[in-house]
């Protein structure tokens, strides 16, 4: 089973949740760390790193003695990475999304691939945590490439927890989309509200199950619980604004470790997640 | 000879628009006639990405040999050296004042961006 843990809104504890979950739960479990941006939950898992690769995305590479300036390269690219400009051909490879469409419709065959470096990706352990995480180049903004490379680890058998980027745009579908359930973290606060709807109405076009994770819940006001009453969105656990809580975050600890109680109920999260989605922990 | 002066509308009187790749309007004008042709870049205000590079190539076809604008960002001002289009930056007042300022020789032509790319 695949759980992705997304929130629209940054900062509501994603990766808190994501690391809590992998430390509680029995059997085969992986974590992938997707907020290729800011990645920060191996400072929590502390995996010793065994594999550091260099991930890169196909952009295109124009053989100007084929070219005939046709300008059907350019003419498909709904990007503008390419534009052909008198004889001569253009590419901005900043803006290439990696479709082929050019190679496809080039009819002189000018147009090769060559790969860009987007950034690494690097793959570890620790305590029975499978971990693997991408580091986005800095000065990069084309983050989706790596994180699917990221997401091509996901194994065969076992829990996969997915560490999405806050927010709703293309990132956050690569990181949510085939996942068999989205954990949405929230808070109980106007902006939590805002982004969690704005989160609510991706996943619903994804068309993947979802619950909620209410953390420091015992702040700000009810409107995230009327909300999630009036979806029908099922709140599948609370975190209260804890100061034991905090300071086992902020020395970069999991609290599901040192307190066994909420070990426990990060476990039954997951039977309830196994229930709502008829997988178990270890089905794909 | 033909230049493209951005505008913020249709003829020789509208004030300049400062921005190249999202201005509202392009006018293709003769220096020598004053004759305007006007093309319409709505399609290109709001382009995601790349509005500099397709206003870049939609002059280049019109034949303009000089841009008059106010900002030239990093991937339009490529294409446009790649199509050995000058850029004359910073200009402004209306169309008309920049195509005189030009004739006479009053216009500065820039050989680097002088915007920042946007994300």
């Amino acid at each position: 089973m695949i759980i992705s843990i997304a929130s629209g809104k940054g900062g509501t504890g994603k990766t808190t949740v994501a690391t809590n979950l992998a430390v509680s739960v029995d059997g085969p479990v992986q974590l992938l760390d997707c907020d290729v941006e800011e990645p920060n939950a191996h400072l929590f898992i502390r995996p010793s790193i065994r594999e550091t690769k260099t991930v890169t995305t196909p952009v295109p590479e124009i053989d100007l003695e084929k070219c005939n300036q046709c300008k059907k390269c350019a003419e498909i690219c709904r990007f503008r990475a390419i534009a052909v400009l008198g004889d001569t051909v253009l590419t901005f490879p900043e803006l290439c999304h990696s479709c082929g469409g050019c190679m496809a419709v080039c009819p002189e065959g000018a147009i090769t691939e060559k790969g860009r470096e987007l950034g690494v990706l690097e793959a570890g352990a620790m305590n029975g945590v499978s971990f693997v995480h991408g580091r986005l180049r800095v000065g990069e903004a084309m983050s989706p490439p790596l994180i699917r490379a990221v997401r091509d680890r996901t194994w065969a058998d076992g829990l996969t927890l997915i560490d999405a980027p806050p927010g709703t745009s293309c990132p956050v579908i690569a990181a949510m989309k085939d996942t068999d359930f989205v954990l949405l973290v929230t808070e109980p606060t106007p902006f939590g509200l805002h982004d969690l709807q704005l989160a609510v109405e991706a996943v619903k076009i994804l068309d993947i199950p979802m619950g909620l994770m209410i953390n420091r819940a015992d702040v700000g006001d009810d409107h995230v619980r009327d909300y999630a009453r009036a979806e029908g969105l099922p709140i599948l656990m609370e975190i209260p604004f804890d100061r034991q809580i905090a300071e086992s975050y902020s020395r970069g600890d999991m609290f599901a470790l040192a307190f066994p109680e909420w070990k426990a109920r990060f476990r039954e999260m997951i039977e309830k997640i196994e229930t709502m989605t008829g997988k178990g922990a270890g089905a794909q | 000879m033909k230049i493209a002066v951005t505008s913020t509308g249709k003829d020789l009187e509208s004030p300049m628009d400062p921005r190249f790749g999202r201005a509202a309007y392009i006018l293709i004008v003769d220096t020598d006639t004053l004759a305007v042709e006007v093309l319409d870049n709505a399609e290109n205000v709001n382009a995601f990405k790349g509005a500099g590079i397709q206003a870049a190539t939609m002059i280049n076809d019109k034949k303009a040999e000089v841009l008059l604008t106010g900002y030239c960002g990093p991937n339009a001002f490529k294409a446009l050296e790649a199509a050995r289009i000058k850029v004359g930056g910073d200009v402004s007042g209306t169309v008309r004042q920049a195509v005189a300022a030009f004739s006479d020789g009053n216009v500065k032509l820039v050989c680097e961006p002088n915007a920042e790319g946007h994300w």
